[in-house]
Protein backbone atom coordinates (compact mmCIF):
# COMPACT_ATOMS: atom_id res chain seq x y z
CA UNK A 1 0.00 0.00 0.00
CA UNK A 2 1.32 3.48 -0.97
CA UNK A 3 -0.37 5.38 1.57
CA UNK A 4 -0.88 5.75 5.16
CA UNK A 5 -2.13 7.68 8.08
CA UNK A 6 0.37 7.62 11.19
CA UNK A 7 0.18 9.16 14.73
CA UNK A 8 3.10 11.19 14.95
CA UNK A 9 4.24 12.17 18.10
CA UNK A 10 4.30 16.49 18.51
CA UNK A 11 8.24 17.06 19.70
CA UNK A 12 7.94 21.08 19.84
CA UNK A 13 5.57 23.91 17.96
CA UNK A 14 7.57 27.61 18.29
CA UNK A 15 6.49 30.43 16.58
CA UNK A 16 9.93 31.16 14.42
CA UNK A 17 8.55 34.58 13.47
CA UNK A 18 5.35 36.63 12.97
CA UNK A 19 2.84 34.10 12.41
CA UNK A 20 5.34 31.15 11.22
CA UNK A 21 5.59 28.40 13.03
CA UNK A 22 8.07 25.23 13.38
CA UNK A 23 6.28 21.88 13.90
CA UNK A 24 8.36 18.62 14.99
CA UNK A 25 6.80 15.47 14.88
CA UNK A 26 8.05 11.83 14.99
CA UNK A 27 7.04 9.05 13.24
CA UNK A 28 9.80 6.67 12.84
CA UNK A 29 7.67 4.52 9.55
CA UNK A 30 6.44 7.60 7.35
CA UNK A 31 8.68 10.47 8.16
CA UNK A 32 11.78 8.84 6.44
CA UNK A 33 10.01 8.52 3.42
CA UNK A 34 10.10 12.01 2.57
CA UNK A 35 11.71 13.38 0.10
CA UNK A 36 12.47 17.34 -0.88
CA UNK A 37 9.61 19.16 -2.15
CA UNK A 38 6.67 16.74 -1.27
CA UNK A 39 3.90 17.58 1.42
CA UNK A 40 2.46 16.21 4.60
CA UNK A 41 -1.63 16.32 5.14
CA UNK A 42 -2.58 17.45 8.70
CA UNK A 43 -5.51 16.18 10.52
CA UNK A 44 -6.75 19.43 12.49
CA UNK A 45 -9.46 18.09 14.98
CA UNK A 46 -12.77 19.95 14.42
CA UNK A 47 -12.30 20.62 10.79
CA UNK A 48 -13.45 18.97 8.14
CA UNK A 49 -10.40 19.24 5.77
CA UNK A 50 -7.03 18.57 6.44
CA UNK A 51 -3.83 20.93 6.07
CA UNK A 52 -1.33 20.11 3.33
CA UNK A 53 1.75 21.50 4.72
CA UNK A 54 5.49 21.16 2.62
CA UNK A 55 8.30 19.13 4.14
CA UNK A 56 10.80 21.28 5.21
CA UNK A 57 12.99 18.58 6.41
CA UNK A 58 12.98 15.06 7.69
CA UNK A 59 15.87 13.54 9.56
CA UNK A 60 16.26 10.89 12.48
CA UNK A 61 12.32 10.31 12.20
CA UNK A 62 11.27 13.51 12.49
CA UNK A 63 9.45 15.54 10.07
CA UNK A 64 9.79 18.92 10.21
CA UNK A 65 6.69 21.41 9.09
CA UNK A 66 6.95 25.17 8.87
CA UNK A 67 4.05 26.83 8.18
CA UNK A 68 2.00 30.17 8.71
CA UNK A 69 -1.36 30.64 9.91
CA UNK A 70 -3.45 31.92 7.50
CA UNK A 71 -7.13 31.01 9.31
CA UNK A 72 -8.97 28.72 11.54
CA UNK A 73 -7.31 25.38 10.42
CA UNK A 74 -3.32 26.87 11.01
CA UNK A 75 -4.42 28.63 14.26
CA UNK A 76 -5.52 25.43 15.59
CA UNK A 77 -2.32 23.50 14.04
CA UNK A 78 -0.38 26.33 16.01
CA UNK A 79 -1.97 25.79 19.62
CA UNK A 80 -0.87 22.27 19.50
CA UNK A 81 1.65 20.80 22.65
CA UNK A 82 4.52 18.83 22.46
CA UNK A 83 3.62 15.38 23.61
CA UNK A 84 0.21 15.45 21.25
CA UNK A 85 -0.52 12.99 19.03
CA UNK A 86 -1.07 14.61 15.33
CA UNK A 87 -2.51 12.85 12.67
CA UNK A 88 -0.89 12.75 9.62
CA UNK A 89 -0.89 11.49 6.25
CA UNK A 90 2.93 11.47 4.41
CA UNK A 91 4.24 12.16 2.64
CA UNK A 92 2.02 12.99 -0.58
CA UNK A 93 2.93 14.52 -3.90
CA UNK A 94 5.72 14.23 -6.09
CA UNK A 95 8.60 16.48 -5.51
CA UNK A 96 11.45 18.02 -6.51
CA UNK A 97 13.80 15.91 -9.23
CA UNK A 98 17.45 16.69 -8.17
CA UNK A 99 20.55 15.14 -10.17
CA UNK A 100 24.00 14.22 -8.37
CA UNK A 101 26.45 16.46 -10.31
CA UNK A 102 24.19 19.61 -10.93
CA UNK A 103 24.25 22.63 -9.56
CA UNK A 104 20.95 24.15 -8.74
CA UNK A 105 19.49 27.84 -7.73
CA UNK A 106 16.86 27.40 -5.48
CA UNK A 107 14.53 30.15 -4.51
CA UNK A 108 11.90 30.71 -1.86
CA UNK A 109 9.17 33.32 -1.68
CA UNK A 110 8.29 33.91 2.05
CA UNK A 111 6.41 30.83 3.48
CA UNK A 112 7.56 29.17 0.26
CA UNK A 113 11.17 28.86 1.73
CA UNK A 114 11.20 26.04 3.94
CA UNK A 115 10.73 23.17 0.80
CA UNK A 116 14.07 24.37 -0.54
CA UNK A 117 15.73 23.63 3.20
CA UNK A 118 15.57 20.08 2.49
CA UNK A 119 15.81 20.06 -1.03
CA UNK A 120 19.21 22.49 -0.47
CA UNK A 121 20.18 19.16 1.62
CA UNK A 122 19.59 16.87 -1.10
CA UNK A 123 21.81 19.20 -3.70
CA UNK A 124 25.74 19.76 -3.63
CA UNK A 125 26.61 23.74 -3.10
CA UNK A 126 23.25 25.18 -3.94
CA UNK A 127 22.82 29.09 -4.49
CA UNK A 128 19.68 29.48 -2.20
CA UNK A 129 18.34 32.56 -2.66
CA UNK A 130 15.26 33.39 -0.24
CA UNK A 131 12.68 36.28 -0.38
CA UNK A 132 10.94 38.00 2.13
CA UNK A 133 8.48 41.24 2.83
CA UNK A 134 10.59 42.56 5.49
CA UNK A 135 12.97 41.79 7.97
CA UNK A 136 10.23 40.74 10.50
CA UNK A 137 9.29 37.47 8.35
CA UNK A 138 12.87 35.99 7.82
CA UNK A 139 12.75 32.35 8.38
CA UNK A 140 15.74 29.71 7.76
CA UNK A 141 19.14 31.50 7.32
CA UNK A 142 21.28 29.64 9.59
CA UNK A 143 19.74 26.19 8.27
CA UNK A 144 20.65 27.00 5.15
CA UNK A 145 24.09 28.07 6.11
CA UNK A 146 24.77 24.74 7.63
CA UNK A 147 23.25 22.74 4.69
CA UNK A 148 26.27 24.13 3.62
CA UNK A 149 24.47 26.34 0.82
CA UNK A 150 25.44 30.10 -0.82
CA UNK A 151 22.62 32.11 0.66
CA UNK A 152 21.46 35.02 -0.53
CA UNK A 153 18.60 37.32 1.14
CA UNK A 154 16.37 39.77 -0.08
CA UNK A 155 13.34 41.73 0.94
CA UNK A 156 11.06 44.07 -0.88
CA UNK A 157 11.60 46.67 1.40
CA UNK A 158 15.06 47.08 2.06
CA UNK A 159 14.80 46.14 5.63
CA UNK A 160 17.62 42.97 5.29
CA UNK A 161 19.77 41.90 2.56
CA UNK A 162 19.34 43.06 -0.77
CA UNK A 163 16.29 45.66 -1.75
CA UNK A 164 14.64 43.78 -4.63
CA UNK A 165 13.48 41.09 -5.42
CA UNK A 166 14.51 37.03 -6.12
CA UNK A 167 14.75 37.48 -9.96
CA UNK A 168 16.85 40.91 -9.66
CA UNK A 169 19.09 38.10 -8.36
CA UNK A 170 18.36 35.35 -10.28
CA UNK A 171 18.62 37.30 -13.80
CA UNK A 172 22.23 38.26 -12.29
CA UNK A 173 23.69 34.91 -11.15
CA UNK A 174 21.57 32.07 -13.78
CA UNK A 175 24.48 31.25 -15.76
CA UNK A 176 26.31 30.23 -12.28
CA UNK A 177 24.27 26.89 -12.06
CA UNK A 178 22.46 24.55 -14.55
CA UNK A 179 18.76 24.30 -13.06
CA UNK A 180 16.44 26.18 -10.80
CA UNK A 181 14.05 24.99 -8.51
CA UNK A 182 11.38 27.62 -6.58
CA UNK A 183 8.76 27.70 -4.43
CA UNK A 184 6.38 30.88 -3.47
CA UNK A 185 3.72 33.28 -4.36
CA UNK A 186 2.50 32.38 -8.28
CA UNK A 187 3.54 35.76 -9.29
CA UNK A 188 7.07 35.19 -8.21
CA UNK A 189 7.19 31.87 -9.90
CA UNK A 190 6.25 33.27 -13.63
CA UNK A 191 8.81 35.60 -13.58
CA UNK A 192 11.12 33.07 -12.51
CA UNK A 193 10.19 30.94 -14.92
CA UNK A 194 10.20 33.58 -17.99
CA UNK A 195 13.93 34.49 -16.76
CA UNK A 196 14.40 30.77 -16.89
CA UNK A 197 13.18 30.19 -20.20
CA UNK A 198 15.42 33.31 -21.51
CA UNK A 199 18.11 31.73 -20.14
CA UNK A 200 17.28 28.33 -21.60
CA UNK A 201 17.61 26.67 -17.88
CA UNK A 202 15.08 24.16 -16.92
CA UNK A 203 13.21 25.42 -13.87
CA UNK A 204 10.78 23.05 -11.79
CA UNK A 205 8.36 25.25 -9.79
CA UNK A 206 6.14 23.53 -6.31
CA UNK A 207 2.37 25.34 -6.63
CA UNK A 208 -0.26 25.46 -4.16
CA UNK A 209 -3.86 25.02 -4.42
CA UNK A 210 -7.19 24.78 -1.86
CA UNK A 211 -7.17 20.84 -1.70
CA UNK A 212 -9.20 18.31 -0.15
CA UNK A 213 -8.54 14.66 -0.61
CA UNK A 214 -4.59 14.86 -1.23
CA UNK A 215 -3.80 12.11 -2.95
CA UNK A 216 -5.55 12.80 -6.69
CA UNK A 217 -9.53 11.48 -6.23
CA UNK A 218 -11.62 14.42 -5.73
CA UNK A 219 -9.38 16.62 -8.52
CA UNK A 220 -10.28 19.70 -6.37
CA UNK A 221 -6.90 21.28 -6.65
CA UNK A 222 -6.38 21.58 -10.37
CA UNK A 223 -3.52 23.64 -12.37
CA UNK A 224 -4.32 23.70 -16.05
CA UNK A 225 -0.74 22.17 -17.92
CA UNK A 226 0.25 22.19 -21.62
CA UNK A 227 1.18 18.57 -22.71
CA UNK A 228 2.12 17.54 -25.73
CA UNK A 229 0.43 21.11 -27.20
CA UNK A 230 -2.54 20.11 -25.50
CA UNK A 231 -3.94 21.94 -22.46
CA UNK A 232 -5.27 19.20 -19.66
CA UNK A 233 -5.93 19.79 -16.11
CA UNK A 234 -3.72 18.36 -13.61
CA UNK A 235 -3.88 18.23 -9.45
CA UNK A 236 -1.31 20.01 -7.14
CA UNK A 237 -1.39 17.24 -4.77
CA UNK A 238 -0.80 13.92 -6.92
CA UNK A 239 0.90 15.26 -10.31
CA UNK A 240 2.81 17.73 -8.43
CA UNK A 241 3.12 20.33 -5.84
CA UNK A 242 6.29 20.07 -8.29
CA UNK A 243 5.66 20.47 -12.08
CA UNK A 244 7.67 21.79 -14.91
CA UNK A 245 7.42 25.44 -14.78
CA UNK A 246 7.35 25.40 -18.90
CA UNK A 247 4.35 22.98 -18.72
CA UNK A 248 2.14 25.23 -16.42
CA UNK A 249 -0.46 27.22 -17.72
CA UNK A 250 -0.31 30.73 -15.47
CA UNK B 1 -20.99 -11.00 13.51
CA UNK B 2 -23.83 -9.45 12.03
CA UNK B 3 -24.70 -9.72 8.69
CA UNK B 4 -24.31 -6.52 6.65
CA UNK B 5 -24.89 -7.36 3.46
CA UNK B 6 -27.80 -5.65 1.90
CA UNK B 7 -29.49 -6.34 -1.65
CA UNK B 8 -30.74 -2.82 -3.51
CA UNK B 9 -32.93 -3.53 -6.92
CA UNK B 10 -31.28 -6.96 -6.92
CA UNK B 11 -28.01 -6.05 -6.20
CA UNK B 12 -25.96 -7.73 -3.46
CA UNK B 13 -23.96 -5.48 -1.50
CA UNK B 14 -21.45 -7.04 1.08
CA UNK B 15 -22.07 -4.05 3.26
CA UNK B 16 -24.19 -0.76 3.19
CA UNK B 17 -21.20 1.11 2.65
CA UNK B 18 -21.09 2.80 -1.13
CA UNK B 19 -17.87 5.31 -1.61
CA UNK B 20 -20.00 8.70 -2.72
CA UNK B 21 -19.48 10.06 -6.40
CA UNK B 22 -17.11 13.09 -6.55
CA UNK B 23 -15.14 12.13 -3.64
CA UNK B 24 -13.45 8.71 -4.67
CA UNK B 25 -12.65 9.05 -8.34
CA UNK B 26 -12.31 5.70 -9.75
CA UNK B 27 -11.37 3.82 -6.66
CA UNK B 28 -7.39 3.41 -8.28
CA UNK B 29 -6.12 5.95 -5.25
CA UNK B 30 -8.10 4.54 -2.03
CA UNK B 31 -6.95 1.40 -3.53
CA UNK B 32 -3.77 2.24 -2.19
CA UNK B 33 -4.77 2.60 1.38
CA UNK B 34 -6.59 -0.76 1.64
CA UNK B 35 -8.59 -3.44 -0.34
CA UNK B 36 -11.62 -1.87 -2.24
CA UNK B 37 -13.75 -4.87 -1.23
CA UNK B 38 -14.05 -3.23 2.73
CA UNK B 39 -16.62 -1.12 0.25
CA UNK B 40 -19.96 -2.10 -0.31
CA UNK B 41 -19.87 -0.40 -3.97
CA UNK B 42 -18.32 2.14 -5.22
CA UNK B 43 -20.39 4.98 -7.06
CA UNK B 44 -17.50 6.58 -9.52
CA UNK B 45 -16.89 10.04 -9.85
CA UNK B 46 -19.58 11.31 -12.53
CA UNK B 47 -19.03 10.97 -16.36
CA UNK B 48 -19.98 12.56 -19.10
CA UNK B 49 -20.56 11.68 -22.61
CA UNK B 50 -17.33 13.42 -24.04
CA UNK B 51 -14.65 14.26 -21.62
CA UNK B 52 -14.61 17.86 -19.74
CA UNK B 53 -12.02 19.69 -17.82
CA UNK B 54 -13.80 21.18 -14.89
CA UNK B 55 -14.40 24.03 -13.49
CA UNK B 56 -11.04 26.71 -12.87
CA UNK B 57 -9.28 26.45 -9.73
CA UNK B 58 -10.50 27.09 -6.62
CA UNK B 59 -12.82 24.15 -6.31
CA UNK B 60 -13.40 24.25 -2.74
CA UNK B 61 -13.84 26.44 0.23
CA UNK B 62 -14.19 24.82 4.29
CA UNK B 63 -17.36 25.97 5.72
CA UNK B 64 -18.31 25.23 9.47
CA UNK B 65 -17.95 21.88 9.43
CA UNK B 66 -18.33 21.00 6.08
CA UNK B 67 -17.11 22.07 2.54
CA UNK B 68 -18.31 23.33 -0.60
CA UNK B 69 -16.82 22.33 -3.86
CA UNK B 70 -17.32 23.00 -7.58
CA UNK B 71 -15.54 20.77 -9.31
CA UNK B 72 -17.76 20.87 -12.38
CA UNK B 73 -17.75 17.43 -13.76
CA UNK B 74 -13.79 17.12 -14.29
CA UNK B 75 -14.14 13.38 -16.27
CA UNK B 76 -11.94 11.20 -19.23
CA UNK B 77 -15.86 10.66 -20.86
CA UNK B 78 -17.85 7.28 -20.71
CA UNK B 79 -15.79 6.02 -23.51
CA UNK B 80 -12.58 6.20 -21.80
CA UNK B 81 -14.11 5.32 -18.39
CA UNK B 82 -15.23 2.00 -20.02
CA UNK B 83 -11.87 1.27 -21.63
CA UNK B 84 -9.34 2.24 -19.42
CA UNK B 85 -10.82 1.67 -15.44
CA UNK B 86 -14.08 -0.43 -15.79
CA UNK B 87 -12.00 -3.86 -16.12
CA UNK B 88 -9.64 -2.90 -13.19
CA UNK B 89 -12.75 -1.68 -10.79
CA UNK B 90 -14.73 -5.27 -11.88
CA UNK B 91 -11.91 -6.80 -9.82
CA UNK B 92 -11.95 -5.30 -7.03
CA UNK B 93 -14.77 -7.30 -5.49
CA UNK B 94 -17.09 -4.72 -4.96
CA UNK B 95 -20.30 -3.04 -6.68
CA UNK B 96 -19.59 -0.89 -9.12
CA UNK B 97 -21.38 2.00 -10.31
CA UNK B 98 -21.50 4.34 -12.72
CA UNK B 99 -22.63 7.83 -11.93
CA UNK B 100 -23.62 9.62 -15.29
CA UNK B 101 -24.21 13.64 -16.09
CA UNK B 102 -25.41 14.64 -19.07
CA UNK B 103 -26.21 18.53 -20.75
CA UNK B 104 -29.41 16.83 -22.93
CA UNK B 105 -31.82 14.03 -21.82
CA UNK B 106 -30.31 12.45 -24.91
CA UNK B 107 -26.67 12.25 -23.58
CA UNK B 108 -28.07 10.24 -20.51
CA UNK B 109 -29.87 8.20 -23.08
CA UNK B 110 -26.58 7.39 -25.43
CA UNK B 111 -24.18 7.13 -21.83
CA UNK B 112 -27.08 4.38 -20.61
CA UNK B 113 -27.28 2.78 -23.78
CA UNK B 114 -23.27 2.14 -23.49
CA UNK B 115 -22.82 1.31 -20.12
CA UNK B 116 -25.83 -1.49 -20.13
CA UNK B 117 -23.56 -2.95 -22.70
CA UNK B 118 -20.39 -3.41 -20.18
CA UNK B 119 -20.05 -5.41 -16.79
CA UNK B 120 -21.28 -2.03 -15.12
CA UNK B 121 -23.40 -3.72 -11.95
CA UNK B 122 -25.53 -0.31 -11.18
CA UNK B 123 -26.20 3.28 -12.92
CA UNK B 124 -26.56 6.52 -11.27
CA UNK B 125 -28.19 9.31 -13.15
CA UNK B 126 -26.95 12.52 -11.39
CA UNK B 127 -29.41 15.30 -12.18
CA UNK B 128 -28.86 16.87 -9.27
CA UNK B 129 -25.18 18.30 -9.97
CA UNK B 130 -24.83 21.76 -9.09
CA UNK B 131 -22.02 23.00 -10.19
CA UNK B 132 -22.46 22.48 -14.28
CA UNK B 133 -23.70 25.72 -16.50
CA UNK B 134 -25.93 23.02 -18.98
CA UNK B 135 -27.68 19.84 -17.16
CA UNK B 136 -27.13 18.62 -14.31
CA UNK B 137 -29.46 20.38 -11.46
CA UNK B 138 -31.99 21.55 -14.26
CA UNK B 139 -33.36 18.33 -14.89
CA UNK B 140 -33.76 17.59 -11.15
CA UNK B 141 -35.60 20.27 -9.74
CA UNK B 142 -39.06 19.50 -11.29
CA UNK B 143 -41.43 16.18 -10.74
CA UNK B 144 -42.11 16.88 -14.66
CA UNK B 145 -38.68 16.95 -15.68
CA UNK B 146 -37.52 14.14 -12.97
CA UNK B 147 -40.49 12.25 -14.90
CA UNK B 148 -39.38 12.81 -18.21
CA UNK B 149 -35.78 11.73 -18.17
CA UNK B 150 -36.38 9.10 -15.99
CA UNK B 151 -38.74 7.68 -18.07
CA UNK B 152 -36.55 8.53 -21.39
CA UNK B 153 -33.34 6.78 -19.88
CA UNK B 154 -35.25 3.68 -18.15
CA UNK B 155 -35.94 2.92 -22.27
CA UNK B 156 -32.35 2.88 -23.09
CA UNK B 157 -31.07 1.65 -19.22
CA UNK B 158 -30.60 -2.70 -18.78
CA UNK B 159 -28.74 -2.31 -15.20
CA UNK B 160 -30.59 -1.23 -12.55
CA UNK B 161 -30.75 2.41 -12.44
CA UNK B 162 -30.65 4.95 -9.72
CA UNK B 163 -31.93 8.48 -9.71
CA UNK B 164 -29.91 10.63 -7.45
CA UNK B 165 -31.41 13.81 -6.10
CA UNK B 166 -30.70 17.41 -5.79
CA UNK B 167 -31.90 18.97 -2.13
CA UNK B 168 -32.49 22.48 -3.43
CA UNK B 169 -36.14 22.00 -4.05
CA UNK B 170 -39.10 22.39 -2.71
CA UNK B 171 -40.87 19.34 -1.99
CA UNK B 172 -38.31 16.51 -2.44
CA UNK B 173 -40.67 13.43 -1.71
CA UNK B 174 -43.11 14.81 -5.21
CA UNK B 175 -39.76 14.67 -7.17
CA UNK B 176 -39.14 10.69 -5.85
CA UNK B 177 -42.41 9.54 -6.34
CA UNK B 178 -42.29 10.72 -9.94
CA UNK B 179 -38.80 9.42 -10.51
CA UNK B 180 -40.38 5.62 -9.12
CA UNK B 181 -43.61 6.42 -11.34
CA UNK B 182 -41.51 6.54 -14.45
CA UNK B 183 -38.61 3.82 -13.90
CA UNK B 184 -36.05 4.56 -11.13
CA UNK B 185 -35.41 0.98 -9.48
CA UNK B 186 -33.20 2.98 -6.36
CA UNK B 187 -33.18 6.64 -5.08
CA UNK B 188 -30.04 7.79 -4.10
CA UNK B 189 -30.08 11.08 -2.10
CA UNK B 190 -29.04 13.86 -1.63
CA UNK B 191 -26.47 15.63 -3.64
CA UNK B 192 -25.04 18.66 -2.52
CA UNK B 193 -27.18 21.86 -0.82
CA UNK B 194 -25.89 24.97 -2.93
CA UNK B 195 -23.48 27.76 -1.25
CA UNK B 196 -21.55 30.56 -1.06
CA UNK B 197 -18.32 31.78 0.41
CA UNK B 198 -17.10 35.33 -0.15
CA UNK B 199 -13.35 36.17 1.44
CA UNK B 200 -14.20 39.77 2.92
CA UNK B 201 -10.96 41.14 1.88
CA UNK B 202 -11.48 40.42 -1.98
CA UNK B 203 -15.01 40.69 -1.81
CA UNK B 204 -14.39 37.51 -4.40
CA UNK B 205 -16.50 34.18 -4.21
CA UNK B 206 -13.77 32.26 -2.50
CA UNK B 207 -14.68 29.60 -5.01
CA UNK B 208 -14.14 30.44 -8.60
CA UNK B 209 -17.46 29.30 -10.21
CA UNK B 210 -18.26 31.80 -7.24
CA UNK B 211 -21.51 29.01 -6.00
CA UNK B 212 -20.75 25.40 -4.67
CA UNK B 213 -22.64 22.43 -3.36
CA UNK B 214 -22.19 22.01 0.45
CA UNK B 215 -21.47 18.57 2.41
CA UNK B 216 -19.51 17.37 4.83
CA UNK B 217 -21.28 16.87 8.51
CA UNK B 218 -23.35 20.02 8.85
CA UNK B 219 -25.78 18.39 6.40
CA UNK B 220 -26.51 15.42 7.88
CA UNK B 221 -30.17 16.55 9.40
CA UNK B 222 -30.92 18.15 6.45
CA UNK B 223 -30.05 14.66 4.71
CA UNK B 224 -31.94 12.82 7.20
CA UNK B 225 -35.05 14.81 7.19
CA UNK B 226 -35.32 14.30 3.71
CA UNK B 227 -34.41 10.72 3.57
CA UNK B 228 -37.13 10.19 6.28
CA UNK B 229 -39.91 11.98 4.13
CA UNK B 230 -39.20 10.29 0.87
CA UNK B 231 -39.05 6.81 2.68
CA UNK B 232 -42.50 7.71 3.50
CA UNK B 233 -43.91 8.21 -0.07
CA UNK B 234 -41.80 5.86 -2.11
CA UNK B 235 -41.57 1.76 -1.97
CA UNK B 236 -38.26 2.06 -4.10
CA UNK B 237 -35.05 1.44 -1.53
CA UNK B 238 -33.15 4.53 -0.97
CA UNK B 239 -29.63 4.89 -0.89
CA UNK B 240 -28.66 7.47 1.96
CA UNK B 241 -25.94 10.14 1.83
CA UNK B 242 -25.72 13.51 3.29
CA UNK B 243 -22.87 14.38 6.07
CA UNK B 244 -22.19 10.77 7.72
CA UNK B 245 -19.11 10.95 9.20
CA UNK B 246 -19.91 8.20 11.71
CA UNK B 247 -20.99 5.53 12.69
CA UNK B 248 -23.53 6.79 14.41
CA UNK B 249 -24.71 8.74 11.80
CA UNK B 250 -24.78 5.76 9.56
CA UNK B 251 -27.14 3.53 11.88
CA UNK B 252 -29.42 7.31 12.26
CA UNK B 253 -29.73 7.07 8.62
CA UNK B 254 -30.50 3.55 8.40
CA UNK B 255 -33.36 4.07 10.60
CA UNK B 256 -34.80 7.38 8.93
CA UNK B 257 -35.58 5.10 5.95
CA UNK B 258 -31.96 3.88 3.95
CA UNK B 259 -31.47 1.02 3.00
CA UNK B 260 -27.80 1.58 1.94
CA UNK B 261 -25.22 4.32 2.55
CA UNK B 262 -22.92 6.73 0.71
CA UNK B 263 -20.33 8.47 2.23
CA UNK B 264 -18.14 10.97 0.93
CA UNK B 265 -16.88 14.37 2.93
CA UNK B 266 -15.36 12.34 5.34
CA UNK B 267 -13.03 10.16 3.07
CA UNK B 268 -10.74 13.57 2.99
CA UNK B 269 -10.15 14.06 6.94
CA UNK B 270 -10.00 10.13 7.32
CA UNK B 271 -9.65 7.53 4.21
CA UNK B 272 -10.24 4.38 6.55
CA UNK B 273 -13.90 6.01 7.55
CA UNK B 274 -15.58 3.55 5.77
CA UNK B 275 -13.80 0.59 7.75
CA UNK B 276 -14.45 2.33 11.19
CA UNK B 277 -17.89 3.00 9.77
CA UNK B 278 -18.92 -0.85 9.28
CA UNK B 279 -17.31 -1.79 12.44
CA UNK B 280 -19.40 0.15 14.42
CA UNK B 281 -22.44 -0.52 12.60
CA UNK B 282 -21.87 -4.23 13.38
CA UNK B 283 -21.19 -3.08 16.47
CA UNK B 284 -24.55 -1.52 17.45
CA UNK B 285 -26.24 -4.52 15.25
CA UNK B 286 -24.30 -7.34 17.76
CA UNK B 287 -25.13 -5.72 20.93
CA UNK B 288 -29.13 -5.04 20.13
CA UNK B 289 -29.49 -8.31 19.33
CA UNK B 290 -30.06 -7.62 15.32
CA UNK B 291 -29.19 -10.19 13.24
CA UNK B 292 -29.06 -8.03 9.88
CA UNK B 293 -28.65 -4.55 9.17
CA UNK B 294 -31.69 -4.37 6.81
CA UNK B 295 -33.59 -4.81 10.40
CA UNK B 296 -32.33 -1.16 11.03
CA UNK B 297 -33.89 0.36 7.56
CA UNK B 298 -37.05 2.57 8.26
CA UNK B 299 -37.52 1.76 11.81
CA UNK B 300 -37.91 5.21 12.95
CA UNK B 301 -40.65 5.68 15.85
CA UNK B 302 -41.63 9.26 14.90
CA UNK B 303 -43.94 11.11 17.45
Amino acid sequence: MKYDVKQFELLSNEEIAGGIFDMRLKNDELAPLAKCGQFAHVYVPSKTLRRPISVCDSENGVLRLVYQVKGEGTQLMSQMKSGEMVDVLAPLGKGFKVEKGKRYCLIGGGIGVPPMLYTAKQTENPLVITGFRNKDLIILQEDFKNAGAELVLTTDDGSAGIHGFVTDVLKDKINEVDEVCACGPTPMLKAIADVCKEAGKPCQISLEERMACGIGACLVCAVKVRKDGEEIMQHVCKNGPVFNAEEVVF
Amino acid sequence: MADLSVKIAGVEFNNPIIAASGTFGFGREYSEFYSLDNLGGISCKGITLKKRDGNPAPRIAETPSGILNAVGLQNPGVDAFIENDLDWLKEQNTVVIANIAGNTPEEYCQMAEKLSETAVDMIEMNISCPNVKSGGVQFGTSCESVGAITSAVRKYCKKPLIVKLSPNVTDIAEIAKSAEANGADAISMINTLTGMRIDINTRRPIIRNNTGGMSGPAVFPVAVRMVWQVANAVNIPIIGMGGISKWEDAVEMLIAGASALQIGTVLFSDPYAPIKINEGINKFLDDNGLKSVSELTGTIKPW
